[in-house]
């Protein structure tokens, strides 16, 4: 069976919101919500509840970030001290706490920023390649549901979208 | 009846594709004003280049930096444009975390702002070590030398801390841009697509894109609020840690915080009014919203004055004779004039902000702003050069008045200052168009409640959709 995508345009998140309804409700057998792509020019805030949960790993992997700048901060700073034999100490502790505090603190900010972002890179797959379906209309004032899915589904979606007031639909069959 | 403009932070009757329209346009078609202003830019940054290439040819003897003034405008400078840093800080991240969504439609110049400031202000240490091609010596590399910086310095912690806020401000301002990349990739020709194709990094608006980008988005701003408290207490630990009269005072952190949310607040009331004039910006950068702003700096300015007179009183109680012997030339000293300039325009001058009147005219903001950050600067003054002319040794006890090399230098980094503002300003997108986008719905969804709950989420702001449907199979979408 061949792959399609479909993708419904709508005019507002009302409609939108009631086509996701409809596949909640199994309208369509063997689509579920989850199925769901849901292109939007803004995140609407009641989006979770429309969807269901879809957990994010971008906080914990955040807090390895924390962790390992706090690791590696104070590692780093540590064995510098510990190596720079040249200038005498003076009495003082090879690896002065108070100061390497203040360091360290940095360090877990900055290598939480840089793994939170990297997570962020990775986790909303940016750097893949667009799919054709993409309507620039998303960009402006419509949102959109987005499905890739066996051939089967394509008329049975499409029903469900016009019954929904959808404005535009679209579908593509992948080579 | 009332101006919709005077009394509302957004009009929520406007379109979302008339927002798109009006950033986009705003990157082509700015008023004759801003190219006056790149040339003023272009004109300020001139000045530096001629201090600077003097100064590196004659050596710092020509900014009469010389010992024990071998802090002067250039330290002044660094923390005056740090301090500046903090605007993004505070209206991208604390009052995003707040809620506070009047911020929106000003925010992405706030923390455009915030990059550039560090930007100008990694400039001044540079500038005034003299030996410009040695300035990464206080990075901790490894070298064949052996040689590490001191890392109980707080000279060296600066650098780290700096170098921290300068990346993660610079990715919390591009990460913040991404969706209107996108919208700016859809729209644009020639080199303008390719550099936005390329920034927006594919960026299409599906759910998993706005969940994660939501989460990463608080969670920086999460991490650059304590950072940014960091940064300016470590840069006031430069003067806190030390011994100098003036100096060691334990204060010194919360008031160089404080003084830098104060000038960060202030450069966002110039700003938005020289923005709002050059893009036409009338209906996103409301009266409004400058009220908001202005309130927010009198608060701040009220904290600032506090800090400064707990400053005073604990030197006035304490037994140092030095710190009294500083405290009072400040007052009547050689340096006095610009010492209650300072206290001028950073403690009386903000009364003006408390009057609604005057808050909502934007000729008298204008000049109040401009003031408050003079005051601001004014301070940093003050609290480098006395205490460098009244030391414990008698014999460094002098005056010293910054050289025309200094004055060129200062008055160029607000060239360049401004001239990348303005370039960023050209070519990004300075209103947040999702984010208003989200005020407009959320106002409006406010406003309908009261009406019908059946116009609610409309997006488009227009007629709902009439259902018609068109197939287009294997077509490209865009």
């Amino acid at each position: 069976m061949k792959k399609c995508r479909i993708l419904g345009l709508f005019g507002n998140f009302d409609d939108a919101f009631a086509a996701i309804g409809d596949f909640k409700n199994k309208k369509v057998d063997g689509i579920t919500v989850d199925d769901v792509t849901f292109l939007s020019p803004i995140e609407h805030p009641d989006i979770d509840d429309v969807l269901g949960p879809r957990p994010s790993v971008i906080p914990k992997v955040t807090l390895c970030g924390a962790a390992f700048g706090i690791t590696f901060g104070f590692l780093f700073l540590a064995s510098a001290q510990s190596n720079f034999l040249i200038q005498p100490q003076g009495g003082k502790p090879v690896v002065p706490l108070p100061s390497n505090i203040v360091l360290t603190y940095e360090m877990m900010i900055l290598f939480s920023v840089l793994f939170t972002v990297v997570a962020f890179l990775i986790t909303t797959r940016l750097f893949r390649k667009r799919k054709s379906l993409y309507s620039e209309k998303v960009g402006i004032d419509q949102v959109a549901i987005e499905f890739e899915v066996d051939e089967k589904y394509i008329d049975p979606i499409k029903g469900v979208f016009k019954d929904n007031h959808a404005v535009e639909v679209r579908e593509e069959v992948q080579s | 009846m009332q101006n919709n403009e005077v009394y509302k932070d957004i009009n929520e009757d406007l379109k979302w594709a008339q927002i798109n329209k009006d950033v986009l346009k705003s990157m082509e078609n700015p008023r004759k004003g801003y190219w006056i202003s790149v040339a003023v830019c272009l004109f300020l940054i001139s000045f530096a280049v001629v201090g600077e290439v003097y100064q590196y040819n004659v050596g710092m003897g020509a900014a009469n930096l010389n010992w024990p003034h071998m802090w002067d405008l250039y330290i002044a400078t660094f923390i005056f444009w740090i301090g500046m840093s903090h605007a993004g800080t505070l209206l991208s991240a604390i009052l995003h975390i707040m809620n506070a969504d009047w911020r929106k439609p000003i925010y992405r110049f706030a923390e455009a702002m915030t990059t550039f400031s560090l930007m100008t202000a990694g400039l001044f240490p540079m500038i005034h070590l003299g030996r410009l091609w040695n300035m990464y010596w206080v990075l901790p590399y490894l070298t064949d030398r052996g040689i590490w910086p001191n890392f109980r310095s707080p000279l060296v912690w600066d650098a780290f801390a700096i170098s921290t806020y300068l990346t993660s401000s610079a990715l919390f301002l591009f990460i913040g841009m991404i969706p209107d990349l996108a919208i700016c990739r859809d729209n644009a020709r020639g080199w303008r697509k390719k550099l936005y194709t390329a920034l927006s990094l594919g960026w299409r608006g599906d759910d998993r894109q706005w969940r994660n980008f939501r989460r990463t988005y608080l969670i920086m701003a999460c991490f650059l609020i304590p950072l940014a408290v960091s940064v300016h207490s470590i840069v006031s630990s430069d003067f806190a840690m030390s011994i100098m009269p003036g100096w060691a005072v334990t204060s010194f952190p919360p008031y160089f915080v404080a003084g830098a949310l104060y000038s960060g607040c202030a450069a966002i009331i110039t700003l938005f009014i020289l923005l709002r004039y050059y893009f036409r910006w009338e209906e996103y950068m409301t009266i409004a919203i400058l009220e908001k702003t202005a309130k927010l700096t009198f608060a701040i300015a009220m904290v600032w004055t506090y800090l400064n007179l707990i400053e005073f009183a604990s030197v006035w109680y304490g037994h140092s004779a030095a710190d009294k012997e500083v405290l009072l030339a400040k007052f009547f000293g050689p340096y006095a004039p610009f010492f209650w300039g300072m206290i001028f325009c950073g403690s009386v001058v903000p009364f003006a902000l408390a009057f609604e009147k005057l808050r909502r005219h934007l000729p008298t903001m204008m000049v109040v702003s401009i003031l408050l950050n003079l005051g601001m600067w004014l301070e940093r003054w003050m609290i480098v050069t006395p205490t460098l002319s009244l030391s414990y040794h008698p014999i460094a006890h002098d005056v010293m008045w910054p050289s025309w090399v200094q004055w060129f230098i200062v008055a160029g980094s607000f060239g360049w200052f401004g001239l990348l503002f303005l370039v960023f300003v050209k070519v990004f997108p300075s209103v947040s168009m999702y984010e208003c986008k989200e005020m407009v719905l959320h106002r409006r969804e406010l406003a309908n409640k009261e009406i019908s709950p059946v116009m609610a989420n409309n997006p488009g702001g227009g007629a709902p959709a009439t259902g018609v449907s068109s197939k287009s199979p294997g077509v490209e979408g865009s």
